[in-house]
Parts: structure tokens; sequence; C-alpha cells
């Protein structure tokens, strides 16, 4: 009788949680036509990890293009010499030496007080810095956007359902780059109207690396990098999971056998 | 605590002790609690929930500690806990994940008392101080689920608290009150950071009152009989220390495969985007534990009505040990009853899966239009009361139950138990 009781419980339990698996992501997406197309990304799954020279490409895309109305409010750029993101070098366990990311926190400018006059200043930006914000307020990002506010970039795939596999579809889902109004179609954008006009094009950038720059080659780099913005802890969340998993099972097992030991002279 | 101790201090040291604070003869003694000897995994949620409860104010103790209540800093310094601060990658989707777990040993442990009529004579009280855990373990989520100020966090606190706004007469007032003004703002995330740091400590006092009534009236058991002789029990320690340990461990291996690899699948994409009063998310959906009362408050068109039965769908749990007017303890001996439990725990998983979704979306695609989701969640909301009454009291009066066994031991040897 156990035995049915218990059956009973486990069949509810999996086809309701069944059931919640469907509904909440359907419901979710916003009930457009738009269809998100499953990428098979290298981040994907318990054991994936970040692909680095795309994310270091992904950087150089969202430098160039993105960064003109998209900000990354939360890093700095320390982070991308971090264990894990795309610019860690193990000669330099403190990003702040790492001299790729000294370089690239040069490129920016940022705003200081200055420390004689007490005058704001502009200054070329250190690995300690914050990546600076595009627009001063939303009523500047909207008015100089079409009045739409460009959303933060450093949290944008966490921040939208279908994550990565969602950013590279509207990246990749324009049909054509003409506008109505200053709104662009895109298959992939709820209710596939848009005011962000088509970023990518065919060898709009020159990569470092020499890959070409085709949009999609670009739009799968800036996805990665993203994602890694994101989720930056992701790799080392996965490794100790893992260990945790391990020890965790084996520890199961032993309990299972003391259980079963102090239990053996006792019928149930 | 019940029963004579059995506790004899062997060393000099230990006598001294026992003599002046007899805390080793209480510890003894308390782990030593007789146990029936047919407890099956289903008990061990309680010990599960002690190390929820445990996990939660640990993590939480850091985490408060890096997090700041400021509209204009809140969500900015959750995302440096999972950046910037050590381990806080590790703590917070602890956290948050923690609270789901929570949520799913306490449904778990109360349709467990439903099941083998845990709350009848004389453990009404015990389920009721349940009742009430349970209760603070709500408010708790929800002033937690606010505090890292996204979009569903603003917007969840909005809808819950305008609750009390649709209270006749006194309804605004108390709103303002609530909220420290007339809209969700800083006020609100420091009082609503204030009370979460607070309700967990009681909800530890309402777990030492559960655990020592437990202790006073003894655990029910899956057949529902009390033990009569010393062969029905085993000492809590080391049988059922053990039993839970290992209970406890398979516990955590689920809860590590969502902290480690699924650590988002529980909460929503927006509660990522920092709270905006000027953005209206197109979907407002609290976390799932809340969704089946969310379901239910929504059934209604009324908003009165609907918070009405909202709450009423938890006052009901009260007076379940009155509302169930069989003798008989266990399920397992009330073979009508039993199928009427089943469907209710499916309604219940129904309402989740109705709260998950637009009223009038259509749920069932039967007809000329489908079944949207609001008369879905009408009959099964029907359905959840019913249970409570008439089903249950009726069911109490007309139903012939099985013959009980004439006591655990036997259960046990026939392997019935």
């Amino acid at each position: 009788m156990l035995k049915t009781i218990t059956k009973a419980f486990a069949t509810v339990a999996i086809a309701s949680t069944s059931l919640f698996a469907i509904s909440i992501p359907a419901k979710a997406a916003g009930g457009g036509e738009h269809k998100i197309e499953k990428q098979n990304w290298g981040f994907n799954g318990p054991f994936g990890t970040y692909n680095r020279p795309a994310m270091q490409r992904g950087y150089q895309v969202y430098k160039e293009v993105c960064s003109s109305c998209h900000a990354l409010e939360h890093l700095s750029f320390r982070h991308l010499g971090d264990k894990g993101g795309p610019f860690y070098d193990a000669e330099f366990p403190n990003p702040n030496d790492n001299p790729v990311v000294k370089a690239f926190a040069k490129d920016w400018t940022v705003e200081r007080i200055d420390q004689d006059s007490g005058d704001p200043m502009d200054d070329t930006g250190i690995p300690a810095d914050k990546f600076p914000d595009i627009f001063p307020n939303a009523i500047a990002a909207a008015a100089s956007n079409g009045g739409a506010v460009p959303p933060d970039l450093s949290i944008i795939i966490p921040a939208r359902t279908g994550g990565a596999d969602y950013i590279f579809a509207l990246l990749t889902g324009y049909d054509s780059d003409e506008s109505h109004d200053g709104v662009y179609h895109n298959a992939a954008f709820p209710g596939g109207a848009i005011k962000m006009a088509p970023p990518l094009f065919d060898d709009l950038i020159e990569y470092a690396d020499g890959t070409k720059a085709t949009s999609e080659q670009m739009a799968r780099d800036v996805t990665e990098f993203l994602a890694w913005s994101g989720d930056p802890k992701m790799e080392v969340r996965k490794t100790v999971g893992f260990a945790t998993f391990l020890f965790l099972f084996i520890f199961a097992l032993l309990l299972f056998m003391t259980y079963k030991e102090v239990w053996k002279d006792v019928e149930h | 605590m019940s029963g004579h101790s059995t506790y004899e201090p062997k060393y000099a040291a230990e006598r001294w002790l026992d003599k002046r604070l007899p805390i080793v003869r209480f510890g003894v003694d308390f782990m030593g609690f007789p146990s029936p000897r047919n407890l099956n995994y289903w008990y061990a949620f309680g010990g599960i929930l002690t190390l929820c409860l445990m996990a939660q104010i640990i993590t939480g103790i850091i985490l408060a500690m890096h997090y700041t209540p400021d509209v204009d800093l809140a969500f900015d310094s959750v995302q440096r806990i999972r950046r910037d601060v050590p381990f806080g990658w590790l703590l917070q989707p602890m956290h948050a994940v923690g609270a789901s777990m929570f949520f799913l040993a306490v449904y778990i442990h109360m349709f467990r008392g439903m099941f083998y009529g845990s709350y009848k004579n004389p453990r009404e009280l015990l389920w009721i101080i349940g009742c009430l855990i349970y209760l603070v373990m709500m408010a708790t989520g929800f002033l937690g689920y606010t505090l890292p100020w996204g979009q569903m966090s603003f917007w969840g606190a909005t809808v819950i608290t305008g609750f009390f706004g649709a209270i006749p007469v006194v309804g605004e007032s108390l709103q303002q009150w609530l909220l420290g003004g007339y809209s969700i703002g800083n006020p609100t995330l420091q009082r609503f950071f204030s009370l979460h740091y607070l309700l967990p400590f009681i909800i530890c006092a309402l777990v030492g009152l559960h655990v020592w009534a437990v202790h006073h009236v003894g655990q029910n058991n899956p057949i529902g009989i009390e033990p009569k002789s010393k062969s029905d029990t085993l000492p809590f320690h080391p049988f059922y220390t053990m039993k839970d340990a290992f209970a406890i461990a398979v516990f955590l291996l689920i809860f590590a495969l969502f902290v480690f690899y699924l650590p988002d699948a529980l909460g929503h994409a927006d509660n990522y985007q920092r709270a905006n009063p000027m953005v209206t998310p197109p979907h407002i959906v609290p976390e799932w534990y809340f969704l089946p009362f969310y379901a239910i408050l929504r059934a209604v068109p009324d908003k009165l009505m609907g918070i009405m039965l909202m709450f009423g769908a938890i006052a009901v749990l009260f007076v379940l040990p009155w509302l169930d007017t069989a003798k008989v303890r266990s399920m397992r001996f009330r073979p009508i009853t039993r199928w009427f439990f089943i469907i209710f725990l499916v309604m219940g998983f129904i309402l989740g899966w109705c709260g998950a979704n637009s009223p009038d979306d259509i749920a069932i695609p039967i007809g000329e239009h489908g079944m949207s989701f609001k008369w879905v969640s009408r009959i099964a909301t029907l359905y959840y009361f019913a249970y409570f009454f008439p089903i249950l009291p009726i069911m109490g009066w007309i139903e012939k139950t099985k013959p009980l066994p004439d006591s655990i031991t036997k259960a046990v040897l026939s392997g019935d138990a």
C-alpha cells in the first residue's frame, strides 16, 4: 500500500513539475509570434565554459558598436581581467596589473574630481573604474533614441527570457534596415517592432585576431561576451558544483550504509 | 517532555553539571525520544526543514552584511554580491534557491501531515503552530523577494500591499501605514528589510514550540495508531537521526542541482531588471510557491472577494482538525477519502499552473472557444474549499474505514506498515 501511495505522490509531482516547466517560459515569452532558436553555446550544459577568443572579439564588438548607446552598469574594467574573464592572464592574478586591461581602460573617458581645484574633469580610465554611463540619465537616453531607453547590457542575458538564444536571435532577427517612423521590424523582439536600428553589418569592424567579421559572427561573439558579463562566476560555480555533487553522492551513500547498519537488527 | 529520563551521568564532572544545569540530560532525553518504528521517508522533512531554516539564516546574515536597503543601491548591491564579494556568487543563489527549497519541503511536510491525519487529536495545536510557521514563512518569503529591487520585486510588492487597500474603511490608511507613504518607496524597502531579518527568528521560536509539542504528544505515523508498547517505538537517535541524515543528503543533492546548475530556473527574468515604477511588466507573477494562492485571488472578479478567498484558503488550514470528523487518522484506512485527497493535491498543482498564466489565456482547448485559466482556476478553487467543507466532515461520518492493525509492531511484522 505504501508503494501505491508513494507512486501516486510521485506521479502527481512529476506530472505537475513538467506542467510548470512547459507553461512558465511559454507564457513569459510574451505570446507573440517570434521564434527563438536554440543555439549550441559552449557555455551550455553542466560542464560548459565560455569561449575566450569569442569573448575577446565580443568585447571589441561592444566597444566599437554597442557602446555608442548601451552601458555596462555592473562591470568595471578590472572585471575583464578577472579569473574566468575574457582577458584573464595567469601572470597577473590581480587584474589591475594586467596590461591588456590597463590599455582597455585607457580607451575610455571617465569623470573625476580634480584633486587640486575640486572641479569636475575628464580623465582616462584605470582598471578600478566602472564602465562609464553612456547618457547622463534616462531622459537624455530616451531623447537621443526616439523615446526608447537603450537597456544596460551587463545583465541583459539573465534579464531576458530565452537568455543568450534570445539576444542572438534579436541581433540576427532584422529582415530589412528600413524603418517605419523610427521603428524596425525584428522577428525575435516581442511584438516585432523595435526602435534599435540594425546594429551589425558585414565587415562593420575589423577583428584584431583576423576573424572575418560577418554580422552573424559579431552577433555570436558579442552574445558570448554578454553571457559572461551577466554570469561571470558561471565557470567556478559549475566546477564547485561538480565537486559538491561528487561529495554529496558519496556522503549520501555512506549515510545510507550507516542507516542500514543501524537498523539491521530492527524488523521494519 | 514526556516519559522518564533515562540519563545516568557516568563521570564526576557530568554529575556536577547535572545537579546544577541538566543540559546534558536534556539533550540525551531529547535525542532518545521514542519514535514509532514505522516512520517512512516522508517523515524526514521535519529534519530537512530545520536544515533549510538554518541555511537561510546563515546565508542571510552574511548577505545582510553586503546588501544595502536603499532604492538607489539595493539592485546594484545584489549584483556586487554576485560579482565582487568573496563567495557571494555561492551565497546569493543559495539563499534565493534556499527559499524555494524551504517551501518545497514545507509543502511536502504539510501534505504528509494531511495524508496521515497528523492534525487530529491530540495534535491539533502541533498542526496550528505548523500553520503559523507556514504563514510567517510566506511573509518572510514575500518580504525577501522585494529586497533585490528588481521589476518583479517592485510590482509583486505593489500587488500584495494593494490587498490591504481593498479592506473596507481602514484599507487605504492601513496600506499607507504599511508602505510608509502613498506608494512603494525607500521607507517600504527599509522596513521590509528590517522585517525580513526579524521574522526568521520568530519562525525559530515557533519551531521551538512545534518541536516541544511533537515531543509532548509524540509523532504520528503512517498507520496513525498510537504506540502501545515499547516494541512499537525506537529511540530517535540513532535510528531516525541516521535515516534523516540520509534523506537530508539526498535533498541536498536536489538543492545543489539548482544552486549550481539552474540558479535562475525558479526565478523570473524580469527580476534582473532594475525596479521601474514607470514600466509595468506584461505579466506580474509571484514566486512559484505563491502561485496557487495567486490563482485563487484572480479566480473571482471582485477584488475584496478574491482577497478574502485567498486568505480563507490559508485560514481554513487552521481549522482542519475540526473539519475532519473521522476518528481514523491515516488515509491508508480511508479508501474513498484518500482519492479526494489525491484530487486535492492535483487541484493544488492545477491552481499553481493557473497562477503562472494569464487568466484570459486558453488553458484547455475544448469547445468552441476553449476553457480559460480563469475558469480552470474557478473549478480548482471550488474543489479546494469543497475538500475542507463539506467533503471532509461528510466523509468522516459516512465512510467505512478499513480495519486498523492492533499495534504498530504487528503491522510492521505483517508487512502492512
